[in-house]
């Protein structure tokens, strides 16, 4: 608990680490795959032999050019490597080969949703190009294996300024970022294959008195999921507090510095972890092996025209263009695919508000069981258009739109035959409907009594010949028409 | 006037390349490296007052590679040279602590 007389603020600043999904390594041209069998994607450049040449990854850089354009930071005319020194059996040439004075992006910023519907802006200090360490197995007793599979792949390192006060906003441009790889398409951001790991930076200022104190500011290392995320962020509030108060004035960033800690998933707490000894002294020198990157106008226009339209540009143009809720336009434009098709169906002639209410309605339902993007369920263009105008022609009511949804996501089918073959299609015929409602008239003598009282169950009856009609019609029978002839006919 | 290397800074360097070195050697290293930087201090003579300062020593740039795979190693021919093996494995001394 927070005492009355403390004000406290949480700072954070996130490093997030970002695996590109290009095909190959970022020296190398060995497969970028995740999961293959050890040391089957290496060559001499990624296993370090002596006398070999890295040659860096075109798409890797425009992965990372484009990160940053999105991003607004300044991507300068000029860029370079450098040799960042440690030693470690993952690391086999004894450096990586990173960017340390001269990074590709710097100075950005990327918009993140609050709670209270407002955005606030997170500065993004610099974006740089990496190479990733391989990956040891600890599971061999007595030893450690190295794999270097991973040995090379590039990473794209994304440094925030220490701009975020609360969990709820570290977890929100952890996932904007996310979100924004995926729309770019740089990288498949999948959490479980590591393709995004997080270091936040964290400590407190502390005002008592009219005095602020400001509490050494942790690392935690190495978290790979928003859950560890979040969990590591609020844990390192508490215990800092708990720990200030103990000691306001020793407790400090100022005598105690820096430190790095774990996580520990299964308890939920950080750790301390032992100082790497002189983790810090990594002795920085610029790369001999590779030339320098200039960057001009004209790649940074390609770049942009490849980018198109942004998650946040295209989400207050649905407000706009198409009169839907900040929720609805928000639900959207969580992947650039999803948009892509409801706008591609709106231009082929489909009623807008239909198209949102069929992938924000089943759409939405189905990828949440299959935990993807709407997109990814599979629906094309030329369904979603289909089935949005058979709607609007009343040749399907909701209840079948939605049946005809499903089956065309099952079997890729087109919503017409769909609808055909399953009998799905409204009933026009005024003569079949009105034989429906006889029938069910002549069926359910008691119902009708019900009704015809006119007592408190007429309105339940009713609902039960309704149903019956449906029933008869599988669903074909266009509700505003039954109801219609059944009103009149009971009256 | 560069930094003076003592036997404090050579044992620093030693633990950051995980050198362990013997007294031997922490005798006639802090003289040796101390030379070397002293040739440097040689070089800071020079008037650079107009040259503009290099970045990188070679002159050339955006030498770049289309995203292609090419066959790699296989695991035999990628740990032929290793010390050790373990399976498919390069084997090491066990490490504990940070890292993946
Ligand atoms: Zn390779």
């Amino acid at each position: 608990m927070i005492d009355t007389n403390d004000k406290v603020q949480l700072i954070v600043g996130l490093e997030i680490h970002v695996e590109l999904a290009t095909k190959t390594k970022m020296f190398c041209r060995c497969r970028n795959n995740f999961g293959d069998p050890p040391n089957t994607n290496v060559c001499a450049v990624c296993t370090s032999m002596p006398g070999t040449l890295p040659v860096m990854n075109a798409l890797a850089v425009d992965y990372s050019m484009k990160v940053g354009l999105a991003l607004d930071c300044n991507v300068p005319d000029y860029t370079k490597w450098d040799r960042k020194n440690y030693y470690y059996p993952d690391l086999p040439k004894g450096y990586q080969l990173s960017q340390y004075d001269l990074p590709l992006c710097e100075h950005g910023c990327l918009e993140i949703p609050l709670a209270d519907g407002t955005q606030k802006k997170i500065r993004v200090l610099r974006a740089h190009l990496e190479e990733d360490a391989g990956k040891n197995n600890h599971e061999i007793p007595g030893a450690t294996g190295v794999d270097l599979n991973r040995a090379g792949v590039p990473l794209l390192e994304i440094v925030s300024e220490p701009d975020m006060n609360s969990v709820e906003e570290v977890a929100g441009y952890a996932r904007s970022m996310q979100r924004l790889v995926r729309w770019l398409d740089v990288s498949k951001a999948n959490m479980q294959m590591g393709h995004m790991r997080f270091e936040p930076n964290i400590n407190l200022h502390i005002t008592r008195d009219g005095t602020t104190y400001k509490t050494p500011i942790v690392e935690v290392k190495n978290l790979n999921s928003f859950r560890s995320l979040e969990g590591a962020v609020a844990y390192e509030f508490k215990r800092q507090y708990e720990e200030w108060q103990k000691d306001p004035e020793g407790f400090s960033l100022k005598k105690l510095g820096k430190q790095n800690r774990g996580f520990d998933d299964a308890k939920g707490v950080t750790v301390f972890q032992r100082d790497k000894e002189d983790a810090h002294d990594y002795r920085y020198l610029p790369d001999p092996d590779l030339p320098a990157v200039i960057i001009d106008d004209a790649w940074r226009e390609r770049l942009r025209d490849e980018i198109g339209e942004l998650p946040l540009a295209r989400r207050a143009r649905y407000i706009e263009e198409y009169g839907l809720s900040f929720k609805d336009a928000d639900a959207l434009t969580q992947d650039a695919a999803t948009g892509d098709i409801l706008d591609s169906a709106v231009k082929a002639g489909a009623d807008s508000k239909r198209c949102v209410n069929l992938l924000l309605g089943r759409g939405a339902a189905i990828a949440n069981e299959r935990e993807c993007s709407i997109a990814d369920i599979g629906i094309t263009t030329e369904q979603l258009t289909e089935l949005a105008k058979m709607l609007a022609d009343g040749d399907v009511n909701a209840t079948a739109a939605n049946k005809v949804f499903d089956k065309m996501i099952e079997t890729s089918g087109a919503p017409r035959e769909i609808a055909e073959a399953d009998g799905l299609l409204a009933v026009k015929d005024t003569g079949q409907i009105q034989q429906w409602v006889d029938d069910a008239i002549a069926k359910n003598p008691q119902a009708v009594d019900i009704i015809k009282e006119g007592g408190k169950k007429k309105e339940k009856s009713f609902g039960f010949l309704m149903g019956q009609v449906m029933q008869a019609s599988r669903g074909a029978a266009p509700p505003a028409e039954v109801q219609k002839l059944l009103r009149e006919k009971l009256s | 006037m560069s930094q003076k290397i003592d036997a404090d800074v050579v044992r620093h360097i030693g633990k950051l390349s995980r050198i362990e070195l013997t007294d031997e050697e922490m005798r006639t290293f802090p003289g040796q490296l101390t030379d070397v930087l002293q040739y440097f201090d040689k070089l800071q003579e020079l008037d650079t007052e107009n040259v503009t300062p290099m970045v990188h020593a070679v002159e050339l740039k955006n030498i770049l590679a289309a995203d292609i795979p090419h066959e790699s190693l296989t695991p035999d021919e990628a740990l032929k040279n290793a010390p050790d093996r373990e399976g498919d494995f390069f084997r090491v001394t066990k490490v504990l602590g940070a890292g993946s």
